[in-house]
């Protein structure tokens, strides 16, 4: 789509193409709404909203109060009443105080009453550290959000994925968390934090559409074709599992899930069964981490072609330390260390 | 902690903490001559456009129309024709007859599990005649007079019960735990308090579509405690939602009484103060004081004056649920002395003053409605009972997960069938 001439694209951050994915959605459907806190007149804390309110309307894009149990039992309100509600989460690490209203009303809501009621609502949230923001605004609370039976979760790794899959996440009509990887919001992170950033405008998915386009969930993208093995990565991961892999040279095909629920799970047996060794990459926390799942279904489904054990590489069963930040972050060394030792027999 | 904590150089008093317990346990003779009772006509009936801040006492008060001699008084007086008076008696006799029935199912192991509302009909039949018909009722899990009241068809509440055949939500709900769209009853939650944000959401959505419906929720004065109820209450007064809050404080959650929500320092309509939102607290079992109060905080959010929080004042006659036993922990007397009566009795009592109603046709419609539940309960089990026998198509199990069924939940679904298949064999089918 991104390569037709037809469509006028524009050079969007993450941050411009969820935006621009948001706007589009107001404009199309005059049931979205976008809440949260300080998201209307300001814009977000991370700009996310910026514009929204002034363009589409105080009651389509407003603020609410601090209370993150309020804003998604509200929107789950909303939803039986036949709006879209797309609630801001400001951090992912805010999201627990309304985790009751997630996991018991909005993912039960359409099981529960036949659906009677149904829940279209997206929550947004960043997650994930880098930016020195301590152990409560840094967390990967994903594999919360995958274990939860009828919520999708939606991790997008640069500018036009995010806003084909918020777009769709925005029209499914079923609860969709959407992660977004907030390191990544201004340009792909190498996992060197020493050098300087470079920002999306130098990336090819900074070319985004300005209307309307969806990337359906459920779909992984290949980030890089390879022989070597298989790297399962998704949102900030993604591009540093990239830089690794060229430096050290490896042919490594990696493979960006982008849902991980549902989980492209064909695009990953494919792979896994053509190379026959698969590394899986994610900042979360190790234990029952979303890595866990990866590697079980890995292993189910393509133990006769694996050449060595599934590796995981991590963050640490820790919470997210503010000064250590660099030494807790699954970055270039310990990438390296794991990718040498499964490519070693 | 080390028992040489406190210095022994202090001289201040040691702390204490309070745990509160209620006046009265099994063996205590129970007296609630304390409680206050305002006399019927003593409450103001400010307009609805009054402001929060001038209506304060109302939350301290009690709003009352029946007198106990079955005289209708004052201001609230909701001057309501004989024929709906008649109706209103009517749906709460048949939510009566109707628990009653449903309680004694239970016991006979035809489900597994009921929970009553006796002594609480007038709560939710009175406040739902209030409404409009497209008004949304968020319930909690002891409203089944809202669905009576809207002429849901009872034999689908029994269906439900039953998780038979004929129910919609095909057995994947506890028992009670309806949804009714077409009715403007919202699915119930097995979990507490959590309906109170999503009516605020649902009210805020209406205002915001300038459609004319208001959002109506219950909880218990238990629930009350819990976060969400907090967080509704503070949306709702941000946005100045069209949405009225019902806190049914029937005296006990399950075993707990409601000093340990709050109510030994101050009333749960009380809660709107700090707000900023209306607020009354209402005798509960006067059906023309909970029709008036919520008419009134109906009118309000209809007219953009703000959400309402109403408290019934109320008390719970049988236990919990059916897995409950309230002589465990409170006197078994409490529900015979308590000094506002029954709701039925109450409102039988007014239509007989007015001339409207006798002892013999109270007679004549009990049998009539206890019959036409037999009736039902009759038809609904002819499309099975719990746990005798499976009545849904296994699969059912993996739909409305999600909207399409993804790939995970068909594998698991393929693995079930196998699972039958080897326990019932290749031709096995619902009953």
């Amino acid at each position: 789509m991104s390569t037709d001439t037809q469509i006028a694209t524009k050079t969007m951050n993450m941050i411009e193409a969820i935006n621009s994915a948001m706007d589009v959605m107001l404009e199309r459907d005059s049931n979205v709404v976008v809440m949260g806190e300080d998201v209307g007149f300001f814009g977000g804390v991370f700009r996310a909203t910026a514009g929204l309110q002034k363009k589409h309307g105080k009651t389509r894009v407003f603020d609410t109060p601090i209370n993150e149990c309020g804003i998604i039992g509200v929107a789950v309100g909303m939803g039986a009443y036949g709006l879209r509600p797309v609630p801001e989460i400001q951090f992912a690490d805010y999201i627990y105080p309304g985790l009751d209203q997630l996991v018991s009303e909005a993912a039960r809501l359409r099981y529960r009453s036949a659906a009677d009621f149904v829940c279209p609502m997206t929550v947004r949230t960043p997650f994930g550290g880098g930016i020195f923001g301590g152990q409560t605004h840094s967390q990967s609370p994903e594999s919360i959000m995958t274990h939860i039976c009828g919520v999708k979760t939606v991790i997008p790794s640069n500018p036009y994925d995010a806003k084909g899959l918020l777009i769709a996440a925005i029209e499914d009509n079923d609860p969709v968390v959407f992660l977004e990887p907030k390191r990544i919001y201004n340009g792909p992170f190498s996992g060197y934090y020493d050098r300087p950033v470079e920002p999306w405008s130098k990336h090819a998915a900074s070319a985004v559409p300005e209307d309307y386009y969806r990337i359906e969930l459920g779909k992984a993208a290949t980030v890089r074709e390879g022989e070597a093995l298989t790297i399962l990565a998704y949102g900030t991961m993604v591009h540093v599992t990239k830089t690794i892999v060229e430096e050290m040279g490896i042919d490594a095909e990696i493979i960006d899930l982008r849902t991980l629920l549902p989980l492209d799970i064909d695009a990953i047996e494919t792979s896994v069964k053509k190379t026959g060794r698969c590394l899986v990459i994610h900042e979360a926390t190790r234990t029952s981490g979303f890595g866990a799942e990866l590697a079980a279904l890995v292993q189910e489904r393509c133990f006769y072609h694996l050449e060595a054990p599934v590796e995981r590489v991590t963050g640490f069963d820790t919470p997210y330390p503010h000064s250590l930040e660099w030494a807790y972050f699954p970055g270039p060394v310990r990438i390296a260390t794991a990718l040498t030792k499964i490519l070693k027999d | 902690m080390p028992e040489t904590d406190r210095s022994p150089a202090s001289n201040l008093p040691p702390l204490s903490l309070h745990i509160p317990e209620p006046r009265y346990r099994p063996g205590d003779t129970p007296d609630f001559g304390d409680i206050v009772v305002p006399a019927v006509d003593a409450t103001q009936r400010p307009s609805e456009a009054t402001k929060p801040d001038a209506m304060r006492d109302l939350c301290y008060g009690l709003v009352r129309v029946l007198d106990f001699d079955g005289q209708a008084k004052g201001q609230w007086d909701p001057k309501l024709s004989r024929e709906r008076l008649r109706t209103m008696l009517r749906y709460m006799m048949l939510v009566r007859a109707f628990d009653d029935r449903m309680f004694r199912a239970q016991r006979q192991g035809k489900t597994s599990f009921y929970m009553k509302c006796t002594g609480e009909e007038a709560t939710s039949v009175a406040s739902t005649m209030a409404l409009d018909r497209g008004d949304m009722c968020f319930p909690s899990y002891r409203q089944q007079g809202i669905l009576i009241a809207r002429d849901y068809p009872l034999i689908q509440m029994m269906n439900q019960i039953y998780s038979n055949r004929g129910d919609h939500l095909m057995g994947r709900q506890l028992p009670i735990m309806y949804s009714a769209p077409e009715h403007g009853f919202f699915s119930v939650s097995g979990n507490l308090a959590t309906q109170y944000p999503q009516a605020v959401g649902w009210a805020m959505a209406s205002a915001s579509k300038g459609d004319s419906r208001i959002a109506t929720v219950w909880c218990g004065e238990g629930s009350s405690a819990e976060g969400d109820f907090h967080s509704a209450l503070t949306f709702a007064t941000v946005y100045n939602a069209p949405v009225i809050f019902n806190v049914v404080n029937n005296q006990w959650a399950i075993s707990s009484f409601s000093g340990f929500a709050g109510g030994e320092r101050t009333t749960f309509a009380a809660r709107a103060v700090g707000y900023g939102i209306a607020g009354l607290r209402i005798d509960g079992n006067d059906p023309l004081a909970v029709y008036a109060a919520t008419q009134w905080a109906a009118d309000r959010a209809r007219t953009n004056n703000g959400p309402t929080l109403i408290e019934h004042f109320t008390y719970r006659s049988e236990g919990h649920s059916t897995s409950d036993d309230p002589t465990a922990y409170r006197p078994a007397e409490e529900p015979t002395i308590w000094p506002f009566g029954d709701p039925i009795d109450r409102l039988r009592q007014h239509l007989e003053t007015l001339g409207e109603w006798d002892g013999e046709r109270h007679e004549a419609q009990r049998i009539e409605l206890e019959d036409l539940v037999k009736t039902t309960q009759k038809q609904s089990e002819k499309l099975g009972i719990l746990g005798h026998g499976m009545h849904q198509p296994f699969e059912t199990m993996f739909q409305d997960v999600f909207e399409d069924m993804p790939w995970h939940l068909q594998e698991q679904c393929t693995q079930m069938l196998a699972e039958q298949e080897a326990k019932f064999g290749p031709d096995w089918k619902p009953e």
